[in-house]
């Protein structure tokens, strides 16, 4: 992190040199409304939350955008959940564009991966699990990032310089163990802990109706072994584990028509240990149902994981179904609604994610989760079985 | 002497007539091409306005760039400036001609690149009454064509061309397009859906040259019959030959346009 924050002095140092073709503030600000439809199972925990989040970008740009700066600060505000109160830097780099190579140097975000359901080979950032239940927040990584462009493709080479540790809800949050984490002393296999450089590589391209991804990983774990332990209080609680990996990710998507299949795979060493996993699945679409302008997309998609009900991932045997709706009005409405059915304890979760456009510039979202037959064996859904949610949001967008 | 030149001319009459309606509409769509090739590239501002039926309003800002590819259709990078929640949301296009175009969107929010399944290009651009295939590149092979008659258009003389989409799955049995004959702009389309019902009218006015040659319309109009719902596109900063490559329509620079 501090090496990040020196290197953003100096982008800020050289940029400031030169004049700037365009800068402006952009963002949003917004509040949001979760209900929980069952009692809690852990005293803290309440059965509605309501919090207030804003998250603004900087971005100024020189050389008619072959420059740039961005800065973008994340914070939100819990009425009661205490943890859930917090703050990310999302971003804050640098940006040169040279030609054949492009180069970020600062705090960024990447995402790497084609299925919906399941995120599985996106390793770049670590998630920001207070965010949302879907995983696709991310917390800001401090990195070096080039992109070689040539016919063969991109190349993309990262230098990832210190670790963020996973968020963690707090004993007041909701969708979590009946134990908390303990994040502020979390165990790390290498001796540099936080501090450990990690790198990766991935080279990229897309062939016709072909686009394809591999990368090498080699660094901290994104993804913590969860260890029951003792605080610093005497409290039993789960000390993260975080292992130095390597990893092996690969993505393909092939366009048929309005079919589109889909593949992420990856193969991972942790220690002695070795596992393999795998989402593959297609997206089928119904273009202008009825002589509309409705664009109905049914998904399909199956994850596995090598190791079994041992998985730390919840999609270890399980297949998605779901259906994206999507009218192409002015106000951009989407919906997409999904099941995920957990092949291996019978299990279901049923999730809806709407929104659309109100006025200009405002912005309406609703999501929604239930789940249905969680077996007592399931280790990762079990303690949750209850969190039924229904969430509003509403954001202002400037 | 004179025996010859009549021959002369009854074989030049006979050629012009033995030229069908069908090559006719034929050589002005590659007369039209021929004029607007070479433009290399530019870049514009559009104001896209909706309107729905109650005279409803909405805005979309949007910058544009092209580059014109030799042999294919044109690469181009859309970046939405409005509505603010959907800021820093780029497309980028490899349009071809017969075979389906390819697309990518990149998504601010999760920083991801989406590839686009562009096969259909009927559905419509941002909620408006433009179609994906409206506003793609229009290359010659993308329509078979029938020349119907010279007409007045305004204070302008018009070809009156009928063209009939060649690539799958579009949205019409056929345009009927007004190009005028000095300079061939389009000034007026009609579109008839795949049930061959009057669809939509695009009207294009306020004309102005680049680089004395390229002509294009500073406002586009289109009206849709069926849904009472019209869209204006206004094009402001219009700027030829920027000196844009082929890097800069590039899927890993997505994210960096804002």
């Amino acid at each position: 992190m501090i090496k990040g924050l020196t290197i953003i002095g100096l982008t800020l140092a050289v940029c400031a040199g030169t004049p700037a073709s365009g800068s402006d503030w952009s963002g949003y600000i917004s509040g949001e409304y979760r209900y929980f439809s069952h009692d809690p199972l852990y005293p803290e925990q309440r059965i509605q939350y309501w919090s207030l989040a804003t998250q603004p970008e900087y971005y100024r740009e020189w050389e008619g955008g072959d420059q740039s700066f961005t800065f973008t600060p994340f914070a939100r505000w819990d009425r009661f959940d205490e943890r859930r109160s917090h703050w990310d830097i999302r971003e804050l780099n640098g940006y040169w564009n040279l030609d054949d190579w492009q180069l970020v140097a600062g705090v960024s975000r990447v995402f790497w991966g084609v299925t919906e359901s399941n995120h599985l080979i996106d390793i770049i950032n670590q998630t920001d699990t207070l965010e949302g239940v879907d995983g696709e927040e991310k917390l800001g990584q401090p990195m070096v990032h080039g992109t070689w462009t040539q016919d063969w493709g991109a190349l993309d080479l990262f230098l990832l310089l210190g670790f963020r540790e996973r968020t963690f809800t707090g004993e007041s949050g909701r969708i979590r163990s009946p134990l908390v984490v303990d994040v502020d002393n979390p165990i790390y296999e290498s001796p540099r802990e936080n501090k450990h450089i990690d790198y990766a590589v991935r080279w990229s391209n897309s062939y016709d109706i072909w686009d394809i991804g591999v990368y090498y990983f080699y660094g901290t774990s994104r993804d913590p072994r969860l260890e029951p332990g003792v605080n610093d209080e005497g409290e039993a609680v789960l000390i993260p584990h975080y292992d130095i990996i390597g990893q092996l990710g690969l993505d393909a998507q092939v366009f048929l028509g309005n079919w589109t299949l889909k593949l992420e795979a990856l193969d991972q060493r942790r220690r002695e240990e070795k596992y393999a996993a795998a989402v593959a699945g297609f997206e089928y679409t119904f273009v202008g149902v009825l002589e509309s302008q409705v664009d109905i997309g049914t998904l399909v998609e199956y994850s596995h994981d090598t190791r079994g009900n041992a998985s730390t991932s919840p999609f270890a045997n399980d297949i998605f179904l779901g259906m994206r709706l999507t009218p192409n009005d002015a106000q951009s409405t989407e919906l997409i609604v999904g099941l995920v059915y957990d092949l291996d304890y019978d299990g279901e979760v049923y999730r809806i994610e709407a929104s659309r456009r109100l006025f200009s510039s405002w912005k309406i979202s609703f999501e929604a989760q239930t789940y249905s037959g969680i077996d007592q064996r399931d280790p990762l859904l079990y303690p949750v079985r209850d969190d039924d949610f229904l969430q509003l949001d509403i954001a202002w967008y400037f | 002497m004179k025996q010859l030149l009549v021959l002369l001319l009854m074989l030049v009459t006979m050629t012009a007539a033995a030229e069908t309606p069908e090559e006719k509409g034929l050589r002005i769509a590659q007369e039209a091409d021929a004029y607007d090739t070479g433009f290399t590239d530019f870049t514009a501002d559009m104001l896209m306005t909706l309107r729905n039926k109650k005279g409803d309003e909405s805005i979309r800002e949007i910058r544009v760039r092209t580059l014109e590819v030799e042999g294919d259709g044109d690469k181009s990078l859309s970046i939405f400036d409005r509505p603010r929640d959907v800021k820093g949301t780029a497309m980028l296009t490899y349009t071809h001609g017969l075979k389906p175009d390819d697309q990518w969107l990149y998504l601010p929010a999760l920083k991801r690149v989406k590839r686009i399944n562009s096969r259909n290009k009927s559905g419509p651009f941002m909620g408006s009454e433009f179609a994906y295939e409206d506003l793609g590149s229009q290359e010659i092979e993308k329509y078979t064509y029938k020349f119907l008659r010279d007409e007045a258009c305004g204070d302008l003389q018009c070809y009156v061309i009928e063209q009939y989409p060649a690539y799958k799955y579009s949205g019409y049995t056929r345009r009927v397009v007004w190009v005028d004959k000095e300079f061939y702009r389009p000034m007026k389309v009609v579109f008839y859906d795949r049930k061959n019902e009057l669809l939509k009218t695009l009207t294009n006015s306020g004309y102005q040259q680049y680089l004395d040659h390229y002509w294009r319309a500073d406002k586009m109009d289109m009206e849709n019959h069926q849904t009472g719902k019209s869209t204006t596109l206004s094009w402001s900063n219009y700027q030829f030959k920027t000196g844009l490559t082929d890097r800069d329509f590039i899927k890993s620079k997505l994210k960096n346009y804002k």
